[in-house]
Protein backbone atom coordinates (compact mmCIF):
# COMPACT_ATOMS: atom_id res chain seq x y z
CA UNK A 1 0.00 0.00 0.00
CA UNK A 2 2.72 2.42 1.04
CA UNK A 3 4.76 1.89 -2.06
CA UNK A 4 1.83 2.45 -4.37
CA UNK A 5 1.00 5.70 -2.59
CA UNK A 6 4.47 7.11 -2.77
CA UNK A 7 5.47 5.99 -6.19
CA UNK A 8 4.42 8.31 -8.99
CA UNK A 9 2.13 6.84 -11.61
CA UNK A 10 4.24 5.42 -14.41
CA UNK A 11 4.16 7.07 -17.82
CA UNK A 12 2.63 3.94 -19.28
CA UNK A 13 -0.15 3.84 -16.73
CA UNK A 14 -0.75 7.57 -17.12
CA UNK A 15 -1.07 7.13 -20.87
CA UNK A 16 -3.72 4.44 -20.51
CA UNK A 17 -5.56 6.33 -17.78
CA UNK A 18 -5.66 9.45 -19.95
CA UNK A 19 -7.06 7.50 -22.86
CA UNK A 20 -9.66 5.80 -20.67
CA UNK A 21 -10.68 9.16 -19.23
CA UNK A 22 -10.96 10.83 -22.62
CA UNK A 23 -12.99 7.99 -24.11
CA UNK A 24 -15.20 7.80 -21.06
CA UNK A 25 -15.94 11.51 -21.14
CA UNK A 26 -16.57 11.39 -24.88
CA UNK A 27 -19.09 8.58 -24.42
CA UNK A 28 -20.73 10.45 -21.54
CA UNK A 29 -21.03 13.62 -23.60
CA UNK A 30 -22.07 11.80 -26.74
CA UNK A 31 -24.85 9.89 -25.02
CA UNK A 32 -26.25 12.98 -23.32
CA UNK A 33 -26.09 14.88 -26.57
CA UNK A 34 -27.74 12.12 -28.60
CA UNK A 35 -30.52 11.78 -26.01
CA UNK A 36 -31.33 15.44 -26.54
CA UNK A 37 -31.17 15.07 -30.32
CA UNK A 38 -33.56 12.12 -30.39
CA UNK A 39 -36.00 14.02 -28.16
CA UNK A 40 -35.90 16.95 -30.55
CA UNK A 41 -36.30 14.79 -33.62
CA UNK A 42 -39.38 13.19 -32.10
CA UNK A 43 -41.39 16.43 -32.19
CA UNK A 44 -43.44 15.70 -35.27
CA UNK A 45 -46.35 18.12 -34.84
CA UNK A 46 -44.82 20.87 -36.92
CA UNK A 47 -45.88 22.47 -40.18
CA UNK A 48 -43.09 23.28 -42.63
CA UNK A 49 -42.93 25.82 -45.48
CA UNK A 50 -44.17 24.75 -48.94
CA UNK A 51 -41.98 22.30 -50.82
CA UNK A 52 -40.26 21.00 -47.67
CA UNK A 53 -38.65 17.57 -47.94
CA UNK A 54 -39.81 14.67 -45.75
CA UNK A 55 -39.36 15.68 -42.12
CA UNK A 56 -36.26 13.52 -41.61
CA UNK A 57 -34.58 14.70 -44.80
CA UNK A 58 -35.65 18.24 -44.03
CA UNK A 59 -34.02 18.15 -40.59
CA UNK A 60 -30.79 16.88 -42.11
CA UNK A 61 -30.77 19.36 -44.98
CA UNK A 62 -32.06 22.64 -43.50
CA UNK A 63 -29.11 24.84 -42.51
CA UNK A 64 -31.35 27.11 -40.40
CA UNK A 65 -30.40 30.33 -42.20
CA UNK A 66 -33.88 31.83 -42.06
CA UNK A 67 -33.91 33.11 -45.61
CA UNK A 68 -37.36 31.60 -46.22
CA UNK A 69 -38.54 33.50 -43.15
CA UNK A 70 -37.12 36.74 -44.54
CA UNK A 71 -38.71 36.10 -47.92
CA UNK A 72 -42.19 35.48 -46.51
CA UNK A 73 -44.19 38.71 -47.05
CA UNK A 74 -46.85 37.83 -44.46
CA UNK A 75 -44.53 36.91 -41.57
CA UNK A 76 -46.14 33.49 -41.66
CA UNK A 77 -42.88 31.61 -41.27
CA UNK A 78 -40.97 31.70 -38.00
CA UNK A 79 -37.67 30.15 -36.95
CA UNK A 80 -38.05 27.89 -33.93
CA UNK A 81 -36.43 29.53 -30.93
CA UNK A 82 -35.59 28.11 -27.51
CA UNK A 83 -38.92 27.68 -25.73
CA UNK A 84 -40.92 26.77 -28.84
CA UNK A 85 -40.16 23.08 -28.19
CA UNK A 86 -39.40 22.50 -31.84
CA UNK A 87 -36.10 21.62 -33.55
CA UNK A 88 -34.13 24.82 -32.96
CA UNK A 89 -33.74 27.23 -35.83
CA UNK A 90 -35.94 25.36 -38.29
CA UNK A 91 -38.77 27.25 -40.05
CA UNK A 92 -42.40 26.51 -39.25
CA UNK A 93 -45.78 28.20 -39.20
CA UNK A 94 -48.86 28.22 -37.03
CA UNK A 95 -51.96 28.74 -39.22
CA UNK A 96 -54.28 29.88 -36.43
CA UNK A 97 -51.88 32.81 -35.88
CA UNK A 98 -50.78 33.49 -39.46
CA UNK A 99 -51.66 31.00 -42.22
CA UNK A 100 -49.79 30.55 -45.50
CA UNK A 101 -51.39 32.88 -48.04
CA UNK A 102 -50.14 30.79 -50.95
CA UNK A 103 -48.26 33.47 -52.93
CA UNK A 104 -48.24 32.50 -56.59
CA UNK A 105 -44.53 33.35 -56.92
CA UNK A 106 -43.71 31.33 -53.74
CA UNK A 107 -40.91 33.67 -52.57
CA UNK A 108 -39.88 31.43 -49.67
CA UNK A 109 -38.78 28.48 -51.77
CA UNK A 110 -36.25 29.68 -54.39
CA UNK A 111 -34.17 31.45 -51.71
CA UNK A 112 -33.46 28.18 -49.90
CA UNK A 113 -29.72 27.60 -50.34
CA UNK A 114 -29.78 23.92 -49.40
CA UNK A 115 -32.87 22.79 -51.37
CA UNK A 116 -34.46 21.63 -48.12
CA UNK A 117 -37.39 23.46 -49.70
CA UNK A 118 -37.49 21.62 -52.97
CA UNK A 119 -38.59 23.85 -55.83
CA UNK A 120 -39.14 20.86 -58.14
CA UNK A 121 -41.98 19.58 -56.00
CA UNK A 122 -43.86 22.84 -56.69
CA UNK A 123 -43.42 22.96 -60.45
CA UNK A 124 -46.07 21.84 -62.90
CA UNK A 125 -45.42 20.14 -66.23
CA UNK A 126 -44.33 23.40 -67.90
CA UNK A 127 -41.91 23.82 -64.95
CA UNK A 128 -43.81 26.87 -63.77
CA UNK A 129 -44.29 27.48 -60.08
CA UNK A 130 -47.62 26.20 -58.86
CA UNK A 131 -48.35 26.74 -55.17
CA UNK A 132 -51.43 24.50 -55.33
CA UNK A 133 -49.01 21.56 -55.55
CA UNK A 134 -47.77 22.35 -52.04
CA UNK A 135 -48.31 19.70 -49.40
CA UNK A 136 -47.59 21.51 -46.13
CA UNK A 137 -50.19 19.54 -44.23
CA UNK A 138 -53.83 18.61 -44.45
CA UNK A 139 -56.91 20.18 -42.88
CA UNK A 140 -58.89 17.97 -40.52
CA UNK A 141 -62.43 18.69 -39.31
CA UNK A 142 -63.48 17.87 -35.77
CA UNK A 143 -67.18 17.23 -36.47
CA UNK A 144 -68.00 17.35 -32.77
CA UNK A 145 -67.11 21.00 -32.42
CA UNK A 146 -67.81 22.11 -36.00
CA UNK A 147 -71.08 24.06 -35.74
CA UNK A 148 -71.99 23.17 -39.33
CA UNK A 149 -72.28 19.58 -38.16
CA UNK A 150 -74.65 20.78 -35.42
CA UNK A 151 -76.93 22.23 -38.06
CA UNK A 152 -75.93 25.88 -37.62
CA UNK A 153 -75.23 27.49 -40.97
CA UNK A 154 -71.53 28.24 -41.35
CA UNK A 155 -69.29 27.91 -44.37
CA UNK A 156 -66.39 30.11 -43.18
CA UNK A 157 -63.74 27.51 -43.95
CA UNK A 158 -65.21 26.74 -47.35
CA UNK A 159 -65.20 30.44 -48.25
CA UNK A 160 -61.69 30.99 -46.91
CA UNK A 161 -60.15 28.13 -48.88
CA UNK A 162 -57.91 29.42 -51.69
CA UNK A 163 -58.80 26.30 -53.70
CA UNK A 164 -62.49 27.05 -53.21
CA UNK A 165 -64.75 24.17 -54.05
CA UNK A 166 -61.81 21.82 -54.61
CA UNK A 167 -59.98 21.31 -51.34
CA UNK A 168 -63.10 21.80 -49.25
CA UNK A 169 -66.57 21.01 -50.57
CA UNK A 170 -69.90 21.34 -48.84
CA UNK A 171 -71.99 18.22 -48.44
CA UNK A 172 -75.70 18.80 -48.07
CA UNK A 173 -77.74 16.38 -46.01
CA UNK A 174 -81.11 16.55 -44.37
CA UNK A 175 -81.37 17.70 -40.78
CA UNK A 176 -83.68 15.04 -39.35
CA UNK A 177 -84.02 16.92 -36.05
CA UNK A 178 -85.87 19.88 -37.56
CA UNK A 179 -87.09 18.01 -40.59
CA UNK A 180 -86.90 21.04 -42.83
CA UNK A 181 -83.28 22.24 -42.74
CA UNK A 182 -80.04 21.02 -44.24
CA UNK A 183 -76.63 20.34 -42.80
CA UNK A 184 -73.88 22.11 -44.80
CA UNK A 185 -71.00 19.90 -43.83
CA UNK A 186 -67.47 20.87 -44.89
CA UNK A 187 -65.54 17.94 -46.38
CA UNK A 188 -61.77 18.19 -46.88
CA UNK A 189 -60.24 16.48 -49.90
CA UNK A 190 -56.79 15.48 -48.74
CA UNK A 191 -55.42 14.95 -52.25
CA UNK A 192 -56.02 18.62 -53.09
CA UNK A 193 -55.63 20.36 -49.73
CA UNK A 194 -52.25 22.13 -49.46
CA UNK A 195 -52.40 22.66 -45.70
CA UNK A 196 -52.18 26.43 -46.00
CA UNK A 197 -54.40 26.85 -42.95
CA UNK A 198 -56.59 29.70 -44.19
CA UNK A 199 -59.58 27.59 -43.09
CA UNK A 200 -58.10 27.18 -39.61
CA UNK A 201 -57.56 30.92 -39.42
CA UNK A 202 -61.14 31.61 -40.58
CA UNK A 203 -62.87 29.07 -38.33
CA UNK A 204 -65.37 30.83 -36.08
CA UNK A 205 -65.32 28.46 -33.11
CA UNK A 206 -63.40 29.36 -29.98
CA UNK A 207 -60.73 26.80 -30.74
CA UNK A 208 -60.59 25.97 -34.44
CA UNK A 209 -62.81 23.00 -35.38
CA UNK A 210 -60.87 22.67 -38.65
CA UNK A 211 -57.12 22.60 -38.30
CA UNK A 212 -54.04 21.64 -40.23
CA UNK A 213 -51.97 18.63 -39.21
CA UNK A 214 -48.81 17.25 -40.80
CA UNK A 215 -49.84 14.79 -43.50
CA UNK A 216 -47.83 11.98 -41.91
CA UNK A 217 -49.93 12.27 -38.80
CA UNK A 218 -53.37 12.99 -40.20
CA UNK A 219 -53.50 10.52 -43.10
CA UNK A 220 -53.72 6.76 -43.12
CA UNK A 221 -52.56 4.46 -45.90
CA UNK A 222 -54.57 1.65 -47.48
CA UNK A 223 -51.51 -0.16 -48.76
CA UNK A 224 -51.04 -2.24 -51.91
CA UNK A 225 -53.59 -4.92 -51.11
CA UNK A 226 -56.67 -2.84 -51.86
CA UNK A 227 -57.61 -1.75 -55.35
CA UNK A 228 -60.44 0.52 -56.40
CA UNK A 229 -61.72 -1.82 -59.11
CA UNK A 230 -64.28 0.73 -60.31
CA UNK A 231 -61.56 3.32 -60.87
CA UNK A 232 -59.73 2.76 -64.17
CA UNK A 233 -56.62 4.59 -63.01
CA UNK A 234 -56.34 2.58 -59.81
CA UNK A 235 -57.25 -0.65 -61.58
CA UNK A 236 -54.11 -0.36 -63.70
CA UNK A 237 -52.07 -1.27 -60.66
CA UNK A 238 -53.39 -4.82 -60.98
CA UNK A 239 -52.43 -5.18 -64.62
CA UNK A 240 -48.71 -5.08 -63.92
CA UNK A 241 -48.96 -7.03 -60.71
CA UNK A 242 -47.17 -10.34 -60.57
CA UNK A 243 -49.19 -13.15 -59.07
CA UNK A 244 -47.33 -15.41 -56.77
CA UNK A 245 -48.82 -18.56 -55.31
CA UNK A 246 -47.34 -19.42 -51.98
CA UNK A 247 -47.08 -23.03 -50.90
CA UNK A 248 -47.29 -23.74 -47.23
CA UNK A 249 -48.04 -26.81 -45.22
CA UNK A 250 -51.69 -25.79 -45.21
CA UNK A 251 -52.14 -25.10 -48.90
CA UNK A 252 -50.55 -28.39 -49.93
CA UNK A 253 -53.82 -30.32 -50.16
CA UNK A 254 -56.20 -27.40 -50.51
CA UNK A 255 -57.76 -25.41 -47.71
CA UNK A 256 -60.77 -27.56 -46.76
CA UNK A 257 -58.93 -30.83 -46.91
CA UNK A 258 -56.04 -29.71 -44.78
CA UNK A 259 -58.44 -28.21 -42.25
CA UNK A 260 -60.34 -31.50 -41.99
CA UNK A 261 -57.20 -33.59 -41.78
CA UNK A 262 -55.45 -31.59 -39.10
CA UNK A 263 -55.77 -32.76 -35.52
CA UNK A 264 -56.05 -29.40 -33.88
CA UNK A 265 -55.15 -25.75 -34.30
CA UNK A 266 -51.71 -26.25 -32.82
CA UNK A 267 -50.92 -28.68 -35.56
CA UNK A 268 -51.84 -26.07 -38.14
CA UNK A 269 -49.65 -23.43 -36.68
CA UNK A 270 -46.55 -25.57 -36.77
CA UNK B 1 -5.84 55.98 -25.55
CA UNK B 2 -7.69 54.94 -28.68
CA UNK B 3 -4.52 53.31 -29.93
CA UNK B 4 -4.61 51.09 -26.84
CA UNK B 5 -7.99 49.77 -27.92
CA UNK B 6 -7.85 50.11 -31.68
CA UNK B 7 -8.37 46.42 -32.48
CA UNK B 8 -10.95 45.99 -29.75
CA UNK B 9 -12.97 48.90 -31.13
CA UNK B 10 -12.58 47.64 -34.70
CA UNK B 11 -13.75 44.19 -33.62
CA UNK B 12 -16.81 45.48 -31.81
CA UNK B 13 -17.68 47.65 -34.81
CA UNK B 14 -17.36 44.65 -37.15
CA UNK B 15 -19.36 42.34 -34.88
CA UNK B 16 -22.16 44.79 -34.33
CA UNK B 17 -22.38 46.06 -37.89
CA UNK B 18 -22.60 42.52 -39.24
CA UNK B 19 -25.47 41.80 -36.87
CA UNK B 20 -27.06 45.10 -37.98
CA UNK B 21 -26.78 44.12 -41.64
CA UNK B 22 -28.54 40.83 -40.94
CA UNK B 23 -31.21 42.56 -38.87
CA UNK B 24 -32.03 45.23 -41.47
CA UNK B 25 -32.28 42.51 -44.09
CA UNK B 26 -34.86 40.68 -42.00
CA UNK B 27 -36.85 43.66 -40.72
CA UNK B 28 -36.64 46.24 -43.51
CA UNK B 29 -35.77 44.02 -46.45
CA UNK B 30 -32.52 45.91 -47.15
CA UNK B 31 -30.80 42.88 -48.56
CA UNK B 32 -27.09 43.61 -48.27
CA UNK B 33 -26.53 40.54 -46.13
CA UNK B 34 -29.40 38.03 -45.91
CA UNK B 35 -29.73 34.99 -43.72
CA UNK B 36 -27.51 34.43 -40.71
CA UNK B 37 -24.10 33.03 -39.83
CA UNK B 38 -25.15 29.50 -40.79
CA UNK B 39 -25.77 30.55 -44.37
CA UNK B 40 -26.05 33.96 -46.00
CA UNK B 41 -26.44 35.68 -49.30
CA UNK B 42 -24.36 38.80 -49.97
CA UNK B 43 -26.03 41.40 -52.19
CA UNK B 44 -28.48 38.71 -53.35
CA UNK B 45 -25.72 36.97 -55.34
CA UNK B 46 -22.77 35.54 -53.38
CA UNK B 47 -23.64 32.59 -51.13
CA UNK B 48 -21.72 32.11 -47.89
CA UNK B 49 -22.09 29.07 -45.63
CA UNK B 50 -20.64 27.76 -42.42
CA UNK B 51 -18.26 24.98 -43.56
CA UNK B 52 -18.52 23.15 -40.24
CA UNK B 53 -22.32 23.03 -40.54
CA UNK B 54 -22.06 21.82 -44.13
CA UNK B 55 -19.72 18.98 -43.14
CA UNK B 56 -22.14 17.95 -40.39
CA UNK B 57 -24.97 17.98 -42.93
CA UNK B 58 -22.94 15.77 -45.23
CA UNK B 59 -22.41 13.33 -42.35
CA UNK B 60 -26.14 13.47 -41.65
CA UNK B 61 -26.78 12.25 -45.18
CA UNK B 62 -28.15 15.46 -46.68
CA UNK B 63 -27.73 16.11 -50.37
CA UNK B 64 -25.41 19.14 -50.44
CA UNK B 65 -26.56 21.75 -52.93
CA UNK B 66 -24.13 23.68 -55.10
CA UNK B 67 -24.97 26.97 -53.38
CA UNK B 68 -23.92 25.95 -49.91
CA UNK B 69 -20.93 24.01 -51.22
CA UNK B 70 -19.70 27.17 -52.93
CA UNK B 71 -20.57 29.22 -49.85
CA UNK B 72 -18.68 26.89 -47.51
CA UNK B 73 -15.72 26.90 -49.89
CA UNK B 74 -15.59 30.71 -49.99
CA UNK B 75 -15.70 30.97 -46.21
CA UNK B 76 -13.06 28.27 -45.75
CA UNK B 77 -10.71 29.99 -48.20
CA UNK B 78 -11.30 33.37 -46.58
CA UNK B 79 -10.39 32.15 -43.11
CA UNK B 80 -7.45 30.16 -44.40
CA UNK B 81 -6.04 33.51 -45.52
CA UNK B 82 -6.97 35.89 -42.70
CA UNK B 83 -6.55 33.47 -39.80
CA UNK B 84 -9.14 30.85 -38.98
CA UNK B 85 -10.31 32.10 -35.66
CA UNK B 86 -10.63 35.66 -36.85
CA UNK B 87 -14.25 34.49 -37.06
CA UNK B 88 -14.28 34.02 -33.30
CA UNK B 89 -12.95 37.45 -32.37
CA UNK B 90 -14.21 39.58 -35.23
CA UNK B 91 -17.61 38.09 -36.19
CA UNK B 92 -19.02 35.74 -33.55
CA UNK B 93 -21.54 37.45 -31.23
CA UNK B 94 -20.72 35.07 -28.37
CA UNK B 95 -17.28 36.68 -28.27
CA UNK B 96 -18.82 39.81 -26.74
CA UNK B 97 -20.34 37.76 -23.91
CA UNK B 98 -17.19 35.79 -23.16
CA UNK B 99 -15.01 38.88 -23.43
CA UNK B 100 -17.22 40.57 -20.85
CA UNK B 101 -16.88 37.56 -18.54
CA UNK B 102 -13.14 37.56 -19.06
CA UNK B 103 -12.93 41.30 -18.40
CA UNK B 104 -14.82 40.88 -15.11
CA UNK B 105 -12.58 37.98 -14.20
CA UNK B 106 -9.53 40.18 -14.57
CA UNK B 107 -11.03 43.21 -12.84
CA UNK B 108 -12.56 41.32 -9.92
CA UNK B 109 -9.51 39.15 -9.38
CA UNK B 110 -11.01 35.72 -10.09
CA UNK B 111 -7.88 34.93 -12.04
CA UNK B 112 -5.84 35.26 -8.86
CA UNK B 113 -7.90 32.77 -6.86
CA UNK B 114 -8.20 30.26 -9.69
CA UNK B 115 -4.94 30.16 -11.55
CA UNK B 116 -4.99 26.69 -13.02
CA UNK B 117 -7.83 25.71 -15.33
CA UNK B 118 -8.82 22.09 -14.67
CA UNK B 119 -9.62 21.20 -18.27
CA UNK B 120 -7.94 20.45 -21.54
CA UNK B 121 -8.14 22.80 -24.47
CA UNK B 122 -8.41 19.72 -26.68
CA UNK B 123 -11.99 19.12 -25.55
CA UNK B 124 -13.18 21.12 -28.58
CA UNK B 125 -11.56 18.67 -31.01
CA UNK B 126 -13.31 15.81 -29.23
CA UNK B 127 -16.57 17.70 -29.55
CA UNK B 128 -15.96 18.02 -33.29
CA UNK B 129 -15.39 14.27 -33.59
CA UNK B 130 -18.48 13.47 -31.51
CA UNK B 131 -20.59 15.90 -33.55
CA UNK B 132 -19.63 14.10 -36.77
CA UNK B 133 -20.38 10.68 -35.29
CA UNK B 134 -23.74 11.82 -33.91
CA UNK B 135 -24.64 13.58 -37.16
CA UNK B 136 -24.02 10.31 -38.97
CA UNK B 137 -25.96 8.17 -36.52
CA UNK B 138 -28.90 10.52 -35.91
CA UNK B 139 -29.20 11.87 -39.46
CA UNK B 140 -29.20 15.47 -38.31
CA UNK B 141 -26.51 18.16 -38.05
CA UNK B 142 -25.76 17.46 -34.40
CA UNK B 143 -24.03 20.63 -33.25
CA UNK B 144 -26.28 22.94 -35.23
CA UNK B 145 -29.25 21.89 -33.08
CA UNK B 146 -27.56 22.86 -29.83
CA UNK B 147 -25.07 25.49 -30.98
CA UNK B 148 -25.26 28.51 -28.68
CA UNK B 149 -23.40 30.48 -31.35
CA UNK B 150 -26.11 30.17 -33.97
CA UNK B 151 -28.82 30.17 -31.29
CA UNK B 152 -27.75 33.58 -30.01
CA UNK B 153 -27.01 35.02 -33.42
CA UNK B 154 -30.26 33.72 -34.87
CA UNK B 155 -32.05 34.97 -31.78
CA UNK B 156 -30.83 38.52 -32.27
CA UNK B 157 -32.06 38.51 -35.88
CA UNK B 158 -35.22 36.40 -35.73
CA UNK B 159 -36.39 36.52 -32.11
CA UNK B 160 -34.62 35.31 -29.01
CA UNK B 161 -37.13 33.25 -27.01
CA UNK B 162 -35.28 31.63 -24.15
CA UNK B 163 -32.00 32.35 -25.95
CA UNK B 164 -31.16 34.86 -23.23
CA UNK B 165 -30.79 31.92 -20.86
CA UNK B 166 -28.17 30.44 -23.17
CA UNK B 167 -26.31 33.75 -23.13
CA UNK B 168 -26.44 33.80 -19.34
CA UNK B 169 -25.27 30.20 -19.06
CA UNK B 170 -22.21 30.92 -21.18
CA UNK B 171 -21.51 34.13 -19.27
CA UNK B 172 -21.73 32.48 -15.86
CA UNK B 173 -19.74 29.46 -17.02
CA UNK B 174 -16.92 31.67 -18.26
CA UNK B 175 -17.05 33.91 -15.21
CA UNK B 176 -17.21 31.32 -12.45
CA UNK B 177 -16.33 27.88 -13.79
CA UNK B 178 -13.64 28.05 -16.43
CA UNK B 179 -11.66 31.02 -17.73
CA UNK B 180 -12.51 31.34 -21.43
CA UNK B 181 -14.41 28.11 -20.91
CA UNK B 182 -16.75 28.23 -23.88
CA UNK B 183 -14.56 29.77 -26.58
CA UNK B 184 -11.25 28.35 -25.39
CA UNK B 185 -12.19 24.82 -24.43
CA UNK B 186 -15.55 23.60 -25.69
CA UNK B 187 -16.80 25.40 -28.80
CA UNK B 188 -16.25 23.03 -31.75
CA UNK B 189 -16.79 25.85 -34.22
CA UNK B 190 -13.75 27.60 -32.77
CA UNK B 191 -11.94 24.28 -32.89
CA UNK B 192 -12.87 23.86 -36.51
CA UNK B 193 -11.59 27.31 -37.40
CA UNK B 194 -8.41 26.54 -35.43
CA UNK B 195 -7.82 23.63 -37.79
CA UNK B 196 -8.55 25.76 -40.86
CA UNK B 197 -6.47 28.67 -39.57
CA UNK B 198 -3.31 26.63 -39.21
CA UNK B 199 -2.06 27.86 -42.57
CA UNK B 200 -3.27 31.45 -42.47
CA UNK B 201 -1.02 34.32 -43.53
CA UNK B 202 -1.93 37.01 -41.03
CA UNK B 203 -0.08 36.35 -37.79
CA UNK B 204 0.99 38.09 -34.63
CA UNK B 205 4.77 38.29 -34.66
CA UNK B 206 6.87 38.44 -31.51
CA UNK B 207 10.04 40.50 -31.34
CA UNK B 208 11.86 39.12 -28.30
CA UNK B 209 14.60 41.79 -27.93
CA UNK B 210 11.93 44.44 -27.34
CA UNK B 211 10.10 42.35 -24.75
CA UNK B 212 10.33 43.43 -21.11
CA UNK B 213 8.49 40.38 -19.81
CA UNK B 214 5.63 42.40 -18.32
CA UNK B 215 3.25 39.54 -19.25
CA UNK B 216 0.37 41.86 -20.01
CA UNK B 217 -0.13 39.98 -23.29
CA UNK B 218 -0.48 36.60 -21.58
CA UNK B 219 -2.84 38.13 -19.07
CA UNK B 220 -5.20 39.46 -21.69
CA UNK B 221 -4.92 36.65 -24.25
CA UNK B 222 -7.95 34.31 -24.39
CA UNK B 223 -5.76 31.50 -25.73
CA UNK B 224 -2.52 32.28 -23.91
CA UNK B 225 -0.93 28.93 -24.70
CA UNK B 226 -0.30 30.27 -28.22
CA UNK B 227 2.01 32.96 -26.77
CA UNK B 228 4.52 30.39 -25.51
CA UNK B 229 7.39 32.18 -27.31
CA UNK B 230 6.95 35.48 -25.53
CA UNK B 231 10.24 36.68 -23.94
CA UNK B 232 12.05 33.75 -25.56
CA UNK B 233 12.22 33.73 -29.35
CA UNK B 234 11.30 36.05 -32.19
CA UNK B 235 8.84 33.89 -34.10
CA UNK B 236 5.28 34.39 -35.25
CA UNK B 237 2.35 32.90 -33.35
CA UNK B 238 1.85 29.83 -35.48
CA UNK B 239 -0.93 28.03 -33.60
CA UNK B 240 -4.31 28.00 -35.30
CA UNK B 241 -5.87 28.56 -31.91
CA UNK B 242 -4.82 32.23 -31.96
CA UNK B 243 -7.98 34.25 -32.64
CA UNK B 244 -6.15 37.21 -34.21
CA UNK B 245 -8.03 39.46 -31.82
CA UNK B 246 -5.01 41.73 -31.49
CA UNK B 247 -5.40 42.35 -27.75
CA UNK B 248 -1.79 41.35 -27.14
CA UNK B 249 -0.64 43.84 -29.76
CA UNK B 250 -2.65 46.58 -28.08
CA UNK B 251 -1.53 45.98 -24.51
CA UNK B 252 2.14 45.63 -25.41
CA UNK B 253 3.91 48.86 -24.43
CA UNK B 254 7.25 47.78 -25.85
CA UNK B 255 6.40 47.12 -29.49
CA UNK B 256 7.28 43.46 -29.04
CA UNK B 257 4.10 42.12 -30.67
CA UNK B 258 2.74 43.14 -34.05
CA UNK B 259 0.60 41.81 -36.86
CA UNK B 260 2.51 40.70 -39.92
CA UNK B 261 2.08 38.54 -42.96
CA UNK B 262 3.72 35.20 -42.45
CA UNK B 263 5.77 34.71 -45.61
CA UNK B 264 6.70 38.37 -46.01
CA UNK B 265 8.30 38.33 -42.59
CA UNK B 266 10.42 35.33 -43.53
CA UNK B 267 11.77 37.09 -46.58
CA UNK B 268 12.66 40.14 -44.53
CA UNK B 269 14.52 38.00 -42.10
CA UNK B 270 16.54 36.48 -44.90
CA UNK B 271 17.48 39.89 -46.21
CA UNK B 272 18.75 41.04 -42.82
CA UNK B 273 20.97 38.03 -42.54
Amino acid sequence: MNSSKNQPVSERRKFFLDIARAVGLAVLGGLTWSAYLSEVKATSLILRPPGALDENDFLATCIKCGMCVEACPFDTLKLAKPGDNKPLGTPFFEPRKIPCYMCTDIPCVPVCPTDALNIKSLQNKESKLDISKAKMGVAVVDDNSCIAFWGIQCDACYRACPLLGEAITIEYSKNERTGKHAFLKPIVHADICTGCGLCEKACVTQKAAIFVLPRDIALGKAGDHYIQGWNNEDDKRVQDATSEITKTKLSKDGAVKSLNNSKDMEDLLK
Amino acid sequence: MIKKYRFLIARRVTQISIICLYVIANIFGINILMGNLSSSLVLKTVPLSDPYAVIQMAFAGAIISFDILLGAFLIAIFYMIVGGRAFCSWICPVNMITDLANFLRRKLGFNQIQKKQPASRNIRYWVIAISFVLSFIMGIAAFELISPVSMIHRGIIFGLGFGWATMLVIFLFDLFVLKNGWCGYICPLGGFYSLIGRFSFIRVHHNAPNCTACMKCKDVCPENQVLHMVTKTSIPVLSGECTNCGRCVEVCDDDALNFSIKNLKKENKNEVR
